[in-house]
């Protein structure tokens, strides 16, 4: 059973309600496919990824950055329980889409890295600590279900 | 994962930009290290203050960010050039090279913070290959 801090809690529901979906999530998704290429075998049938100019203007790469962000809003309203309520997204994600879970954790680092620049000096040491005691909780939540 | 030509001149592009700030670089990474991943501080717990921004962290910061600098000057052959660094962290501070990928991750946070616009998912990409190179050369004398 996780345990949230007040401050935890509160820091979690503020850097999600004030993100602009249509900005983080593009931009951290075409991040991840150019700083770790091998990540785009996942993505074969979304047209051209040949070099950094074509992920970033790829319009299918945008949107699904787009969706993967908002697939975190079920882990925000849940912070209680977020083993149980992806329990269903873990199963997804290994018997239909076979994604190796050491890739959640990229992806995280390059969210975190995407936030911290939208923040500037208000992504604080504490806050960081925050995001990503979050992040660790749903990479290993969609990750359970693999076997 | 050798670096190409193309992610040499971007590492020593941004470089070049991040002399301007590099205490604040340097002592903002240490600190957040410290604080994120309190494991870290047994390395340190010779010192007298380990807060963020405290004195022993501003001074260590530069001394690490200087160390990068050092590296970006030796990127043509960083095994060879960093065997004096490899040996002093492998004989005598011997911290686990775990521990060197939690600081190039704070040190990568960091230069997103303060460099928004600058650190595009091109340069993000040659500086995280430099730096896991650097680390790598760090590593050669362990064992």
């Amino acid at each position: 059973m996780v345990e949230w801090t007040d401050f935890e809690r509160s820091t979690i529901e503020s850097i999600f309600s004030k993100m602009d979906y249509e900005d983080v999530g593009p931009a951290a998704l075409c991040r991840c496919l150019v700083v770790y290429p091998w990540t785009q075998r996942y993505f074969g049938n979304f047209g051209n990824l040949y070099n950094a100019a074509a992920i970033m203007s790829n319009k299918m790469v945008a949107q699904h950055g787009i969706t993967v962000l908002h697939g975190m809003d079920r882990a925000v309203k849940n912070m209680d329980n977020i083993k149980a309520t992806y329990a269903e997204l873990s199963v997804l994600h290994s018997e239909k889409l076979h994604v190796d879970p050491d890739n959640f954790k990229l992806l995280g680092d390059i969210l975190t890295i995407v936030v911290a620049a939208r923040m500037g000096t208000d992504f604080t040491a504490e806050v960081q600590a925050a995001f990503q005691k979050f992040l660790a909780i749903v990479i290993s939540s969609l990750g359970r279900q693999y076997h | 994962m050798t670096l190409s030509a193309k992610d040499k001149a971007a590492v020593k592009g941004f470089m070049s930009k991040m002399k301007s700030r590099s205490e604040e670089i340097g002592a903002e990474t240490l600190s957040r290290m410290l604080v994120v991943y309190p494991q870290t501080k047994s390395y340190f717990a010779h010192w007298p203050d380990l807060a963020p921004g405290s004195a022993p962290v501003r001074e260590h910061g530069v001394i690490f960010i200087n160390g990068v600098y050092e590296a970006a000057d030796k990127i043509d052959d960083l095994k060879n050039g960093l065997l004096t660094l490899s040996e002093l962290h492998a004989f005598m501070l011997r911290v686990d090279p775990v521990n060197f990928k939690i600081f190039i991750h704070c040190m990568l946070v960091v230069l997103a913070m303060l460099f928004p616009e600058d650190f595009t998912p091109q340069v993000h990409l040659a500086v995280d290959k430099f730096l896991a190179q650097v680390a790598l050369a760090l590593a050669e004398k362990y064992r």
